[in-house]
């Protein structure tokens, strides 16, 4: 190969291309190179220094969710022809993996009542940015207003975004659990590009969204955009029939892995007249020359590639794989499976809401219809509640103010239920998250008697 | 035989179905789990927040699913099938060990607000990883979280802007060469900045006059990617440092083309203040027919304040940790903790290789890609496809059909559709876009010498066909896929995006 080229040695094709200078003329500071049962094992022991759902009874949820994935998303995300290819740049080549997102962007299209979807975008919070990027180009308003039962996350991504650009972004403050009217519609005005809430919202709460979508038209011009959660879509109004324009959301309850918190993907479904200015992949029908029916990538001259600086996103990359578990998942659930997984979720969440609330030391957060997660607050340390819960096994759920750093969540727990946490499980939660909050209040009153 | 038949072959008989045109009502696949607590009331969920119809979701049952979808990958052109030489996505094997790995369920179950005592495995392994690329990059400090390479761009950009105002400075200007990928203009619209575009040499690396020339204070930075998307080098990157650092500027690296260096120079050493990497392009993270990726950034000790949050760090008692307070922080950009299953089976792949095993990777790729261009520089080839800029390259390279669609009357495209019915992805096409017809091809370290002759038969076959049986050939290619040349033009002015009900 070395004689074909005309050079004596590989070392002498970088000697003549790269400057001396900036040459690394030593190894690499990193361990050897080991063989593969070694990695695994390596890779095996981090594994169990994990806690992960497999190993204890988890009530986690807010944003990512320990739902069951049905045995065939694995086989087909593992199949090479969806796992290796690169995104479908050559059609006739591709026809399976562009059919999966026409596919997927129907099932999308479908759920949220919304009659266009893109392929996909990374994951949910920066799907919420890059739904507010939308509205700017839109509108070119001045200020996007975020409920503050929008997730957390997706609120700061928002605002790490928005500042590039020097877009605002105003919190409107939650009443009993939801977002306040009042302050709602008073943050809204003409200036206003976007207004921007989540059903069902951080603590659990169902929002009123058709209220709050026909609230923020009254009062300005926003683009509506909604965070939904695709698992409640069975039972829930969806976003297109409440007034909403734009709905995003995580996708990951939707058959795919916990995986520490990606990959997953974002979905993106709007109304006809954003289609333009969406940003990502989006695969469209069309014919060959002999007249089969086929799928393209399409509307490209939105796309980066195409229009460069006056692209209508940077983001390339639909996250091909994970939707094609997403709209797997979706059909395995079926037009019945997600209705009655959505009741089953409603039941055992009320169940578990009024089992916990029973419990001495803690209260409901908010009395908020709740679907598939709700929030409460313990008499005591969350975080000491916490591990003493741990030690039986038990994550009770997510301590709201690590999250949130709000002062007013300070005692907040976020309990998330799936269809994999059954009644027994619940009965279980309770006991021991009851157990857990009466030591608190013991060790509290045994601190003031000290004191005393 | 010479695939040039228009009669239909099997696989093509069968005509596209999407899901939702199959099944019928009642059918399954979803069992629901056991009702096992009370029916709620009304009051649990008012009817006024209740959905009327269900979605319109398909009902099948999972032997239609699976017959589906598999049906589906089976119109799919991967990696693992054969030869992927598409420029500047260095499509590599993926390991199956990755896969194993990351479905373990410590990694795969692993919920991403656990408690940061009770992860400490996947925090180590993030912060070995943070180690692993502060290492390959000369750049001491790791961000991993952003999703792809563009959203890493984007991670840097704002980077550089919180730089400049954390010292009051108001700088609106980003310089991008003419060649660079079309994330990084569009990245810069995306930050509020604007783009300058620097001119390219004769030899294919930045203009320096044109660059002193737009150098000036209200340079944010320049971002650039080097080796470059010609594959070239470019030699005055110590000078182009100092023009931009003299001005105050940063200068950022764009690491899609890093699988070319590893081992062998890193930005850090190049004067680079900001890097991010492509892990699904090095560092063997699959690409899913588009997704999903990761794009970590690492950067100098002056942008390290800024840094998104939450940061992996390690406590003094040897404990990792999240580090949230972080006062500079430019803030999040996306939830939790970034694409940890990416994370996995990228840090596999370093574990795979070591330090050595990277730089063997990289010196590999080179060969790989000059073995490639001598071969497609003999007779009946040069003369249609000559190089477009340099005589060697590093990874990659870049041809132009300018000469073949002049003598042959065959465009780059037709070659490329050609190349399918020979069994090869193309390599891509069009692109940088200051070069006439452009290929631009990277073989990667994956492939043995005989795929590359293999590749370079095909070429050379394609040409001699055009020019001895005429052009139609491959202006009407491919005939052996699933589906022939599709009608994209139509498909744009008259979307239809998903299945009608």
């Amino acid at each position: 190969m070395l004689d074909a080229i005309g050079v004596p040695s590989i070392e002498a094709l970088f000697d003549r291309q790269i400057p001396e200078a900036v040459r690394l003329r030593r190894s690499l500071g990193l361990p050897d190179g080991r063989p593969e049962q070694d990695v695994f094992a390596h890779l095996r022991e981090l594994a169990h220094r994990n806690v992960s759902a497999e190993d204890e009874l988890s009530f986690l949820g807010a944003g990512m969710y320990d739902h069951y994935v049905p045995a065939l998303i694995d086989m087909l995300m593992e199949r090479s022809e969806f796992l290796t290819p690169y995104t479908p740049y050559q059609p006739e080549i591709s026809q399976g993996g562009l059919q999966v997102m026409f596919e997927y962007q129907t099932a999308i299209s479908e759920l949220t009542a919304l009659p266009v979807a893109n392929a996909s975008v990374y994951e949910g919070p920066s799907a919420v940015a890059a739904a507010g990027y939308l509205a700017k180009l839109h509108n070119g308003g001045g200020r996007f207003v975020v409920s503050a039962g929008l997730h957390p996350h997706s609120i700061e991504t928002l605002r790490t975004q928005a500042h590039g650009y020097g877009m605002e972004v105003v919190e409107v403050p939650l009443r009993d659990g939801v977002t306040d009217p009042e302050a709602w519609v008073a943050a809204i005005d003409g200036e206003c590009s976007a207004a921007i809430f989540a059903q069902p919202n951080f603590y659990g709460a169902v929002e009123d969204a058709a209220a709050l979508s026909a609230a923020a038209k009254e009062s300005g011009n926003p683009v509506v955009i909604a965070q939904v959660d695709p698992i409640t879509l069975g039972i829930l109004a969806p976003p297109g029939e409440c007034g909403v324009d734009v709905a995003v959301g995580e996708g990951q309850p939707l058959g795919n892995r916990l995986d520490f918190g990606g990959p997953s993907f974002g979905f993106f479904a709007a109304r006809e007249e954003y289609l333009r200015r969406m940003p990502g992949r989006i695969a469209g029908e069309t014919t060959d020359v002999d007249g089969r029916r086929g799928f393209v990538l399409t509307l490209q001259t939105r796309e980066q590639h195409i229009r460069r600086e006056k692209a209508t996103s940077n983001i390339c990359t639909a996250q091909a794989l994970n939707a094609l578990g997403g709209v797997v998942y979706l059909t395995w659930l079926g037009r019945r499976g997600i209705v009655e997984l959505g009741e089953l979720l409603l039941a055992r969440t009320h169940y578990a809401r009024e089992k916990l609330c029973a419990l001495d030391g803690v209260e409901p957060l908010h009395t908020q219809p709740v679907i598939r997660e709700f929030a409460v607050r313990l008499d005591g340390d969350v975080a000491a509640v916490k591990r003493r819960c741990a030690a039986q096994g038990v994550n009770p759920g997510v301590n709201l103010e690590w999250i949130t750093g709000r002062e007013e969540d300070r005692g907040g727990l976020l309990v998330a239920i799936t269809e994999q946490r059954s009644r027994a499980d619940i009965d279980r939660l309770a006991e021991v998250l009851g157990a857990a909050v009466a030591a608190s209040d013991q060790r509290s009153a045994s601190e003031a008697a000290v004191a005393v | 035989m010479s695939p040039t038949t228009t009669n239909e072959l099997p696989l093509q008989r069968e005509r596209a179905t999407t899901i939702f045109e199959k099944g019928a009502p009642g059918r399954r696949a979803f069992v629901c789990p056991e009702w096992d607590v009370p029916q709620v009331n009304g009051e649990a969920l008012p009817e006024r927040f209740r959905r009327r119809e269900p979605p319109g979701l398909p009902e099948v049952s999972e032997p239609e699913i699976v017959r589906h979808y598999v049906g589906l990958s089976k119109r799919n052109f991967d990696l693992d099938s054969g030869f992927y030489p598409l420029g500047s996505c260095t499509m590599k094997h993926n390991p199956r060990l990755h896969e194993r790995v990351a479905a373990l369920p410590g990694h795969a179950r692993l919920h991403p607000l656990q408690d940061p005592e009770r992860a400490q495995g996947a925090l180590e392994l993030m912060w070995n990883l943070q180690q692993a690329l502060a290492e390959i990059s000369g750049l001491p400090h790791v961000s991993l979280q952003p999703s792809a390479g563009s959203h890493g761009e984007l991670a840097g950009v704002l980077l550089t802007r919180a730089y400049h105002e954390a010292s009051d400075e108001r700088r609106h200007k980003v310089l991008t060469p003419d060649t660079s990928h079309g994330t990084n203009p569009a990245t810069v619209t995306m930050a509020g900045l604007e783009v300058v575009k620097v001119a390219t040499n004769p030899d294919g690396g930045v203009d320096l006059d044109d660059l002193r020339a737009k150098a000036d204070a209200d340079v944010a930075c320049l971002m650039l990617t080097n080796p470059n998307t010609l594959g070239l080098f470019d030699r005055n990157i110590e000078e182009i440092a100092r023009v931009v650092h003299g001005v105050g500027a940063t200068l950022y690296y764009d690491g899609a083309n890093l699988n070319a260096v590893m081992g062998l120079s890193r930005p850090g050493d190049m004067g680079f203040d900001i890097v991010h990497f492509n892990l699904h392009k090095s560092f063997t993270q699959p690409h899913g027919g588009g997704g999903p990726g990761s794009g970590p950034i690492a950067v100098s000790d002056r942008i390290a304040p800024f840094l998104p949050r939450p940061l992996v760090v390690r406590r003094e008692d040897g404990a990792f940790d999240l580090d949230f307070d972080r006062e500079q922080s430019i803030g999040r950009l996306r939830g939790f903790q970034g694409n940890y299953g990416c994370f996995v089976r990228s840090y596999a792949y370093i574990c795979s290789l070591g330090g050595d095993g990277l730089r063997d990777a990289s010196e590999t790729a080179v060969l790989n890609a000059n073995y490639l261009l001598a071969r497609l520089r003999e007779q009946g080839v040069a003369e249609y496809l000559p190089l477009a800029y340099g005589d060697l390259c590093l990874h990659e390279f870049v041809l132009s059909g300018g000469p073949m669609k002049k003598a042959l009357g065959i465009k780059t495209l037709d070659l490329a559709k050609r190349l399918l019915d020979h069994g090869f992805h193309p390599p891509t096409v069009y692109f940088p876009l200051l070069v006439e017809e452009a290929l631009m091809i990277e073989p990667t370290e994956t492939e043995c010498k005989e795929t590359l002759d293999a590749f370079a038969d095909a070429i050379a076959e394609i040409l001699r066909e055009a020019a001895e049986e005429g052009p139609e050939i491959a202006q009407n290619a491919p005939y052996t896929t699933p589906v022939r040349r599709l009608d994209e033009v139509g498909a744009a002015k008259q979307p239809v995006i998903r299945q009608a009900l």
